[in-house]
């Protein structure tokens, strides 16, 4: 049995699971889907970070750097959009959803445009540049676009399923990438949009985890398993429109549903899940996310470790919900 | 293109508009008749003159493309497009009401209308984006927009501004409604803007002042564009709430219709007599 020290990221977990890049994922896939001459792709001076600069290599025509200017970028792929191109739009999370957010409204969703946001560095785990550049809150302000489909990849592999779902699809899409190398979590293409994926069965309770989080519910999962806990996983890469078909079945059949997100607990997969279980199935529903606070400087997995965005923190809210109710 | 269309008849036809701004915008007891009335012979030369469109196709791949950033003036953009053939004159009835049409800022399910606008600042960028389609796909097609000069408090405005010029967009051509008025008062005591003209130009504009309501500076302007380089600015001055004694300006009627029957009698008689 492992002791529960082995539950935080650092200092062994992290360097023993399988990490692959998501940013690296979304380039390659952005490369792949350029060979459409309707692809046409936007950066606003990030394009070596978001690794949209892949694309402007190969297809120098048709990538447009738009300079620290988020607000036009929005406004020209809206633009660009209505003549028939797919458009991609990328930035850092903050930026494209908070600096833009107006943008997004009017000349993306309002306007009903073809243009996919595809921003990087979501989180806490951006890491040393601290709290200014560590976006907690764009799912709450992307889900409540209308028209805005909100999709978060749990890794590398699914985000190249995403890119090409959102390619194939009309937008508007938002998808939320990590900056940091994210764990493993398939050997296989699972993605089915508006889908939650069953990672891990089981009847005691339910975690739905998202993005990052995901990998760290499995390993709770097993590490539960080990203690007579049976804990089924669910991926939810659909944040909009969310799986209610899923979670109410969790609900009935487990009783107990934590969720866990690199997000505020506000507004984000938390929100949706007990919005979908108060209306429909009223269980207890926990939340494990960041509490109504910013981030700070330091290490990504430092920093996860620190608020609890590791298996060790959702062990705790597991047993912390399975005894109150025992 | 209706090159047909002779500049008497454009003086009638901005005639109908103004007399249909205030209409309408009466009947909606909402709606914005002073930047309307200030825009109406840049619109009404624009689409009956210049633009290269097909009212029977309004989304020919090839046409020009008109954007209304200053999203407000529908009143003035829908009543053209009505007399224009886009769509039946009698939708205009509806504007602003519930379950029409017309919204109050313009949208592009309505016939003729390119861009959605209407959060001011967006729709010089959203041109930007028709106007880079039009090199990317290799069509020679251009791309008109009309902006405020309120709207161009907008930090985003000048974003576009240094975009456009930096992708050296000669197929974008800008009219600035520079009629010194917006909702709380006149430009340059609630935010100076100067001389925009020159601001442009050092933005990397090609960039001229003309007289917003005179149909030969407008033709004259046009002409201008056909070999300026890159982006171009025509800042056309104007006066708001123009053909309307008690609308000129007057910043109570940016955003105020007619306030009783007598009065929009009285709108109708002026412009009437213009």
């Amino acid at each position: 049995m492992k002791s529960s020290r082995e539950l935080n990221w650092l200092p062994d977990l992290i360097n023993k699971v399988e990490r692959k890049s998501v940013r690296e994922a979304y380039g390659n896939t952005l490369v792949s889907v350029g060979s459409d001459k309707s692809v046409v792709v936007l950066d606003a001076d990030l394009s070596t970070s978001t690794h949209t600069s892949m694309f402007q290599k190969k297809y120098p025509d048709r990538f447009f750097n738009a300079g620290i200017s988020e607000n036009n970028m929005m406004g020209v792929a809206s633009g660009l959009s209505w003549t028939g191109k797919k458009v991609f739009v990328s930035s850092f999370a903050i930026f494209a959803t908070g600096r833009a957010y107006d943008f997004v409204r009017q000349s993306v969703c309002y306007a009903d445009s073809d243009v996919r946001i595809v921003a990087t560095h979501a989180g806490l785990t951006v890491g040393e540049d601290g709290a200014t550049h560590q976006m907690l809150e764009d799912i709450g302000l992307m889900s409540g676009l209308p028209r805005m489909r909100v999709l978060v990849p749990a890794d590398a592999m699914e985000t190249e399923q995403i890119v090409r779902y959102v390619y194939e699809n009309r937008g508007p899409f938002y998808v939320r990438l990590s900056r940091e190398k994210t764990p493993v979590v398939h050997d296989s293409e699972t993605f089915k949009f508006g889908r939650a994926e069953t990672i891990v069965d089981g009847d005691d309770i339910t975690i739905i985890a998202t993005g990052i989080l995901v990998s760290a519910a499995k390993i709770a999962a097993s590490f539960l398993k080990s203690r007579g806990i049976t804990a089924r996983v669910l991926n939810m890469a659909t944040i909009k429109p969310i799986d209610k078909e899923s979670i109410i079945k969790a609900a009935k059949e487990t009783g107990k549903i934590l969720t866990a997100e690199e997000h505020s607990i506000y507004n984000g997969l938390g929100s949706r899940v007990s919005e979908v279980v108060a209306e429909s199935y009223p269980v207890r529903v926990d939340r494990l996310g960041t509490n109504d606070i910013f981030g700070e400087s330091g290490k990504s997995w430092e920093l996860m470790d620190k608020y609890g965005l590791n298996p060790m923190g959702i062990v705790n809210k597991v047993d912390e919900m399975l005894k109150v109710t025992e | 293109m209706q090159d047909s269309v002779q500049s008497a008849d454009l003086e009638g036809i901005a005639k109908e508009v103004r007399k249909s701004i205030i209409k309408m915008t009466f009947e909606a007891k909402s709606g914005h008749p002073g930047g309307s009335l200030s825009a109406t012979e840049i619109l009404t030369y624009l689409y009956f003159k210049e633009l290269n469109i097909d009212p029977s196709n309004p989304n020919w791949p090839e046409r020009d493309r008109f954007v209304l950033s200053k999203g407000h003036a529908t009143p003035a953009l829908y009543s053209v497009l009505a007399l224009r053939g886009f769509f039946n004159p009698d939708l205009l009835h509806g504007f602003r009401r519930i379950n029409s049409l017309l919204q109050g800022h313009a949208v592009n399910h309505v016939p003729g209308v390119d861009i959605t606008a209407g959060s001011l600042g967006q729709g010089l960028s959203n041109a930007i984006g028709l106007a880079l389609a039009a090199r990317i796909d290799k069509l020679s097609y251009r791309v008109f927009a009309m902006i405020g000069d309120g709207e161009s408090d907008e930090g985003s405005i000048w974003e576009a501004a240094l975009s456009a010029s930096h992708l050296k967009l000669s197929n974008l051509i800008v009219f600035l409604d520079r009629n010194m008025i917006q909702l709380d008062g006149f430009t340059e005591e609630i935010l100076s803007l100067g001389d925009l003209e020159d601001k442009f130009r050092a933005f990397g504009w090609s960039a001229i002042t003309i007289n917003g309501h005179s149909f030969e500076e407008i033709r004259k302007a046009l002409e201008w564009a056909k070999s300026a380089q890159g982006p171009k600015m025509i800042v056309a001055r104007t006066i708001k709430g123009k053909g309307v004694k008690f609308m000129e300006n007057n910043p109570e009627y940016h955003g105020k219709p007619a306030p009783s029957e007598e009065k929009m009698l009285e709108a109708l008689k002026d412009i009437e007599g213009m």
